[in-house]
């Protein structure tokens, strides 16, 4: 449950005061660990923290274990590895079970995935932040240890000999010339056993040179089901007598109200049943009908011909500019927001400058456009709120739906999917509340179908960001202290208020929107202010978007730290390993960023070899750099990219033609899933930075179908050059860091090519000629 | 009003509207749900479907259109899920989210027919209408290239058998 309250423990810049008693790091170092029979195999499984040890058969039979992490032992050896977090795309399932078979010396041929469905008792159900495999590795390890230590032990009773003879291989405990399976001691050994928080730090984790999983090739088990339409997205369920409904969504995502509705030209649609007006208690969706129907295609034919009256929101007329020039007023306004990093001396070191440099960078609106566009199958059944749905992001919602429903929080269960895409769309889980209250209203089942043009009216997009750098430099040129300044709409605010630390000037922000600010640089004194645009926030419900605000916050200062080296005249690349020195506060700390900045300049360096840094170019082609720490300050990617671009000087056409990236992860626990996830994101990073990007015009996305919403295709991708530091430390997350360099390692390009400075993404032919004429 | 066709070589009929996208007769009155919807407007691909051996987007293709066709999805592609495509697929572990992964197929399928040797250009022509939001676009390359070599290998295999059949 966790890993925003441990990262709100050690938010990036500054410490806010950390009650190290509710820190749920130290709460899973003191949990013990049992393994009960259940059924014809054995459970094991932490025990609940604060649960005194009892009998394992008990703890088993009521469930009553610390059930995040778990799996069981099948008689017949397969081992069944349960999965709360969300698939979708990542293979998360795939990577955390290997962890525990390596340690458990398991066939990996026999290990099976159990994805979980909602239940109080799993505790906080969230999949985002690159998370999984970081939080899960040391507990996963030492589960998968006991497990062997205990089939060991029962392997030598049953075989009659020491335990000390035996090691564990391949789903077998041998002995010399002998050997039993894991099902078979299953079968006929008792492995009932209570592990103290004590005995599992005892537990022999083995040396990183005897895994035989972990950092091997292997296949995603989710894969070959995802081959021949046999894998079950949210879209997919059904449940006998539902109806299907379409949402209409009123022209404003708050405070809009229905006048009246005509329907009397959709009666003729075979199939149209009615169309009922949501009573939302929460807010969630308000102003919203359903149009209900026999089938799909009759409710979104009905609902073409249903004429609905809205009287519409404040926010009606708001504009993608009128949210950019309120950013530019509240960066303007010096009591406005959250001081985050605030060094002493930031004052001074700009008043004492020798020269100041200052640019402004704007990011423009992203949508998810997840490919699966939201949905959700709702109804009740013997008193519990039945919710299909695929979601990253269960705790969140649920008691969103109770209180929507007017039930207790344990009268709401989501049965868990496939997620076709979830990138953050699917943390905010608003899509299943019209489809509960309609199913309410109705008294019967109802599959919600959001078609795509509903699916991006209703998004939570990535608000448009506006940003102000500014560096003080001394009289050599060498930078002696910086501002970031940085507004955009803040989906934490709005979604998850009780997340937000706190700034030193004691107002909250939202770390996911300020993250990547707190670099790793020495550039002297730093200030960081973290503004929320109370102007988006009320337009849209804004999202968080693969690597949230690490995606603005690195194009504005990657770009600003390239004009930073010119302006001073150096090398971009040497600029900033002269500045990535591993001191202070730069310089890491045990266990997640040992080795600190000297991390990010290895990969950099690295980048630099292989991308041919510096080398002659064809005309109007240019390289261009960005380097990050991926997602947040304690728990480091270290990332770096060099694009390669070439210009049309008449069309102002980028192409892009190859992204070389250097990761920096730890250990890589699956290197070809490590390997997809740098790709995708690296892709989705140059995307949003040439091929995506709308405007917000009358309260509304302008793009609301893929006709004018256009994400990289398959002709657009450049060749890739990928490589991963090989290293032993923590693993950390990895779907999210390459999203974060891409863009400004492309807008840097294109000044190497063409000599033009593009200081806002998306980055359109048409800038690009105008930054030509200008 | 009932509409017969041949879906993955078993004659259906549907006794549902006339201008009912192809796309939801599939996947709710037939439940073949492995044909996606994504877009509505033919833009993504997430829908492609094989009719008498093209490959058409059957979000926007209405039943009556198919009246009689011969129609195959993602399911039918091969009987165990096997067909050269779909092991090349596993093989390069290409699949993410994988949402969009049958109509990737079944636009390839069509394409293996055109081009059995394709060059990148005509991968990038034939496979441009299939959004990958993972952007999973350097495996699903990979991938067409993998299978494109297979078949190339079984049909040779094939000549050689029917050869070594007619010199004897």
């Amino acid at each position: 449950m966790s890993k925003f309250y441990r990262y709100l423990n050690e938010p990036e810049g500054i410490k806010t005061a950390t009650n190290h008693e509710s820190d749920e790091r130290l709460q899973v170092s003191r949990r013990g660990f049992l393994i009960g029979a259940a059924g014809a195999g054995f459970t094991l499984a932490f025990f609940r923290t604060g649960f005194s040890f009892a009998q394992p058969e008990d703890v088993v039979k009521e469930g009553s274990f610390e059930p995040t992490i778990w799996y069981q032992i099948e008689p017949d050896g397969r081992i069944i590895v349960n999965i709360a977090e969300a698939e979708m795309g990542q293979h998360v399932g795939t990577a955390l079970a290997r962890i525990v078979a390596d340690e458990l010396e398991a066939d990996w041929s026999m290990v099976e995935l159990n994805h979980v469905d909602s239940d109080p008792k799993w505790g906080l159900m969230v999949t985002g932040g690159s998370w999984s495999v970081w939080e899960n590795f040391t507990p996963l390890s030492q589960a998968g240890a006991a497990g062997r230590m205990a089939l060991i032990e029962e392997g030598a009773r049953l075989l009659g000999v020491k335990p000390d003879q035996c090691e564990a291989r391949n789903s077998r405990v041998l002995a010399g010339n002998q050997s039993i399976s894991f099902g078979d001691i299953v079968s006929r050994g008792n492995l009932s056993r209570t592990y103290t928080a004590e005995d599992l730090k005892q537990m022999p984790i083995k040396p990183a040179t005897q895994r035989r999983l972990i950092g091997r090739e292997s296949r995603a088990l989710d894969i070959p089901d995802k081959t021949d339409g046999a894998s079950r997205y949210g879209l997919d369920a059904k449940v006998e007598g539902m109806v299907y409904g379409r949402p209409l969504i009123p022209p404003t995502r708050y405070g809009s109200t229905i006048n009246n509705i005509d329907d009397s030209d959709a009666k003729s649609v075979k199939g149209y049943q009615q169309t009922i007006v949501l009573d939302d208690p929460t807010d969630t969706v308000p102003g919203w009908a359903v149009v209900i129907a026999d089938s799909f295609h009759a409710a979104n034919k009905a609902a073409n011909k249903i004429r609905v009256d809205w009287a519409a929101g404040d926010t009606a007329d708001v504009s993608e500019q009128d949210i950019l020039d309120h950013g530019v007023k509240l960066i303007e306004s010096p009591d406005k927001g959250s001081i985050m990093f605030p060094d002493d001396g930031v004052d001074e070191a700009f008043t004492d400058a020798a020269e100041i440099f200052e640019q402004d960078y704007i990011t423009h609106t992203v949508l998810h456009v997840q490919m699966e566009p939201v949905n959700a199958l709702a109804y009740e059944k013997d008193g519990v709120w039945e919710i299909h749905t695929g979601n990253q992001w269960q705790s969140l919602i649920i008691p969103v739906l109770a209180k929507a429903l007017g039930v207790n929080e344990d009268k709401v269960v989501m049965r868990t999917y496939m997620l076709g895409g979830g990138f953050g769309r699917r943390l905010n889980g608003d899509y299943a509340v019209p489809a509960a209250l309609a199913s309410q209203k109705l008294g019967k089942p109802v599959k919600l179908v959001f078609t795509r043009e509903d699916d991006i009216r209703f998004d939570s997009p990535r608000s448009a960001s506006y940003q102000r750098m500014r560096m003080a430099f001394d009289r050599n040129g060498n930078p002696v202290g910086m501002e970031h300044h940085a507004t955009a709409g803040w989906p934490t605010e709005v979604m998850a208020p009780f997340f937000m630390p706190k700034g030193a000037n004691d107002v909250p922000y939202d770390p996911f929107s300020i993250q990547g600010a707190a670099h790793w640089y020495s550039t002297g004194p730093h200030r960081v202010r973290a503004i929320s645009n109370d102007l988006a926030n009320a337009t849209f419900r804004p999202g968080w978007l693969r690597s949230v605000g690490s995606g603005w916050i690195n194009f504005a200062l990657e770009s600003f730290m390239d004009e930073a080296a010119r302006h001073v005249g150096k090398d971009p690349i040497e600029f900033r390993l002269s500045l990535l020195k591993a001191e202070g506060k730069n310089a890491g700390e045990a266990p997640n960023s040992v080795g600190g900045a000297s991390r990010q300049a290895n990969v950099l360096k690295r980048v630099k070899e292989l991308s041919g840094w510096g080398e002659e170019l064809p005309k109007d082609t240019g390289l261009g750099v960005a380097t990050s720490y991926g997602q947040e300050r304690n728990m480091p990617t270290w990332t770096a990219c060099v694009a390669r671009v070439h210009v049309n000087r008449q069309t102002g056409h980028v192409k892009l033609e190859k992204l070389t990236l250097v990761t920096d992860a730890g250990t890589v626990v699956h290197p070809d899933g490590a390997r997809a996830q740098v790709e995708g994101a690296a892709l989705w990073g140059a995307s949003m930075a040439l091929h995506e990007g709308t405007h917000y015009e009358k309260g509304e996305p302008k793009a609301k179908n893929l006709d004018a919403y256009t994400p990289m295709r398959i002709r657009d991708v450049p060749e890739m050059e990928l490589e991963f530091i090989d290293s032993k430390e923590v693993p950390v997350g990895l779907g999210e860091p390459a999203t974060t360099v891409t863009g400004p390692a492309i807008a840097n390009a294109i000044h190497s090519a063409i000599g033009v400075r593009i200081r806002e993404i998306p980055i359109t032919p048409e800038a690009v000629r105008n930054a030509l004429n200008a | 009003m009932a509409t017969e066709f041949e879906l993955n070589g078993q004659p259906v009929t549907v006794d549902i509207e006339n201008d009912t996208p192809l796309l939801w007769a599939l996947r709710d009155d037939l439940d073949l749900t492995g044909t996606k919807y994504g877009c509505g407007i033919g833009m993504c691909g997430a829908c492609t479907v094989l009719v008498n051996g093209r490959a058409i987007r059957s979000c926007i293709t209405p039943v009556e259109a198919v009246s009689g066709a011969s129609i195959t999805t993602i399911e039918g592609l091969h009987p165990d899920g096997q067909h050269p495509l779909q092991k090349a697929w596993v093989e390069t572990q290409t699949p993410q989210c994988g949402y969009c992964q049958s109509g990737q197929i079944m636009q390839a399928a069509a394409m293996l027919k055109d081009f059995p040797e394709p060059t990148d250009a005509q991968i990038n022509q034939a496979m441009g209408g299939n959004l990958c939001r993972c952007m999973a676009y350097v495996r699903i390359r990979e991938a067409i290239k993998l299978a494109a070599q297979e078949m190339k290998e079984a049909r040779s295999t094939k000549e050689q058998e029917t050869g070594a059949a007619t010199n004897e």
